[in-house]
């Protein structure tokens, strides 16, 4: 079963992020670092993309003859992905544990970043039809 | 590598890749009986494959194609040893065991039950699924890692690391490569039929993206299920087994639409389901059910049987069906089952039969929550004459399910009731 991992902040989680002491940096590069080494030795890893920081990010729409028009500020609440895991494990149970680990990856101050981390099975994975 | 070569046609009519993934297993066995070493072995009979698939199409396939890639797994295993012994100075003796055996080996007998004992190996009770699944498609399917990780759509590195830890598992629980006896073997049949059953199932039904099969797999669960009755011919479930395979893949081509959509039973056009097929599976199922125990698998075949002898949905045996699915759900404990018997019973007695029967999942907790049960929900209340409930549950269980062509199928019954 394959299970995406969207991790999300504001937009003032990026500017606060670069205000990170080189400490708190270091370690947390570190743990990402782990984190996908982990991912991958224990033969879940599918996939994972980060993201530009989302000052650029526009949200786009077609305008009358199709050409793209694409709208103003997005306000300070606006919840932007930064990232994606994909993972491909045994049940739901263990997508939250690895979800979990990502959670608990060190944020400022030494603390636990303690991140929201969105999970959702990605469709067109397996389930049993029959015995 | 001595040996006269003769052309391939006369050796075998099967193609190099096909060939190979046919010895493999044999292979395979035969060397972790000698060296009792499953992880190396593994990696010295991929080797041996590797230079075959290099030499023989410009050599030609040898007369001997078993002894030939035994002899070279037997040297890859000798200069395995000798360089790991090299390193640590000792084991001498294993390997002029080893270089012995690798220039005497051509008349090492093949044996049947080495196939058996690594299937066993594969799809041990200790491993998760999805690593046996894995090393049972890789050590006694021969297929290659980048092939299985294409089936299951993971990166190549990801599904290595699968096949090294689940053999790593089986090296670290001790697990001997021997025939367990009578008892236990009937325990370890039914849980690598239930492998077969799941390389199967994943092939047929799940399968990700757009695609809503992915044939290599429903064919390699076949292919599998054939080679365990060979070497269990006597074993009724195995019978039922490659039966139910047969019979349900007949219907392939008629189960999806041009985009792939989902097309129902009741639905499929049935000039299209494959006769020959079929007539092969009913076969294997009227000679396995008068032989002994009936099992689940033959109950499964059985009813998908009935299925495809209908010329039109109205010529059904439903009856036939329903008692079918009783006596499956006296014999396992599975809310699938259940779920299915509901919908025999209406088919037989009334929509109003099968909604009562439902509403005995509703506290199931390993069902509750499946999608089916809201689709087989909305089935029967759209057969009971109530079409809004119906589109309710059809849209709830489109919320639910988590395959496309199936969630598509599902808002389409919901907008056909409602537009």
């Amino acid at each position: 079963m394959k299970y995406i991992l969207m991790m999300h902040g504001q937009k003032g989680s990026w500017d606060e992020y670069a205000k990170w002491s080189k400490e708190d940096l270091q370690r947390n590069v570190e743990f990402m670092q782990q984190f996908s080494k982990e991912l991958h030795e224990s033969g879940v890893f599918v996939d994972t993309k980060g993201l530009a920081w989302p000052q650029e990010a526009k949200i786009v729409r077609a305008g009358n003859n199709g050409e793209p028009v694409t709208d103003g500020v997005f306000p300070e609440s606006k919840e932007f992905l930064a990232g994606y895991w994909v993972i491909d494990v045994e049940s739901a149970e263990q997508a939250y544990k690895v979800a979990a680990r990502l959670s608990a990856g060190p944020g400022a101050d030494g603390k636990p970043g303690n991140m929201p981390i969105e999970v959702r099975q990605v469709l067109g994975s397996h389930h049993d039809l029959g015995l | 590598m001595t040996g006269t070569r003769v052309d391939r046609e006369q050796s075998s009519d099967l193609p190099i890749g096909e060939l190979l993934r046919e010895l493999t297993p044999q292979v395979l066995g035969l060397v972790v009986r000698r060296f009792r070493d499953f992880d190396a072995a593994e990696d010295a009979v991929q080797e041996a494959s590797i230079v075959a698939v290099m030499q023989w199409p410009r050599d030609g396939v040898p007369d001997n194609p078993r002894a030939w890639l035994t002899q070279v797994a037997f040297r890859k295993m000798a200069d395995r040893i000798r360089s790991e012994s090299a390193r640590r100075r000792r084991e001498t003796e294993v390997v002029e065991e080893a270089a012995r055996v690798a220039e005497t080996s051509l008349d090492v007998a093949p044996g049947e039950d080495d196939t058996l004992v690594l299937l066993f190996m594969c799809c041990h009770p200790a491993l998760t699924p999805s690593s046996a699944i894995a090393l049972t498609l890789r050590a006694v399917g021969g297929l290659t890692t980048a092939e299985i990780a294409s089936a299951f759509l993971v990166p190549e590195a990801t599904m290595a690391q699968r096949i090294s830890r689940a053999k790593q598992t089986i090296k670290a629980s001790g697990i001997p490569f021997q025939m367990p006896n009578a008892d236990e073997r009937s325990v370890r049949l039914r849980s690598a039929l239930h492998v077969l059953y799941l390389i199967f199932n994943e092939g047929y039904t799940a399968s990700a993206g757009p695609h809503l099969r992915r044939a290599d797999l429903s064919q390699e669960g076949i292919r599998l299920a054939r080679l365990v009755l060979r070497l269990q011919p006597e074993n009724t479930e195995v019978g039922g087994l490659l039966a139910l395979m047969l019979l349900t893949d007949a219907r392939r081509r008629a189960r999806t639409g041009p985009n792939d959509e989902l097309i129902p039973l009741a639905q499929q056009n049935r000039a299209l389901w494959d006769r020959k097929q079929i007539a092969e599976g009913v076969a294997l199922l009227s000679s396995a059910l008068p032989k002994g125990s009936v099992g689940p698998y033959q109950l499964q075949a059985a009813i998908a049987a009935v299925h495809d002898e209908a010329g039109r949905p109205d010529d059904t045996d439903w009856p036939q069906i329903l008692a079918l699915y009783e006596l499956l759900k006296r014999m396992s404990d599975n809310p699938m089952v259940a779920l299915n018997h509901a919908i025999a019973a209406a088919m037989v007695h009334g929509p109003k039969e099968g909604l009562n029967l439902l509403d005995a999942l509703k506290d199931d907790r390993r069902i509750a929550e499946h999608y089916r049960i809201d689709a087989v929900r909305a089935h029967l209340l759209e057969m009971a004459g109530d079409p809004r409930e119906a589109a309710k549950y059809y849209r709830a269980a489109a919320g639910k399910t988590v395959n496309f062509p199936e969630r598509n199928y599902l808002l389409m019954q919901a907008a056909r009731l409602t537009d």
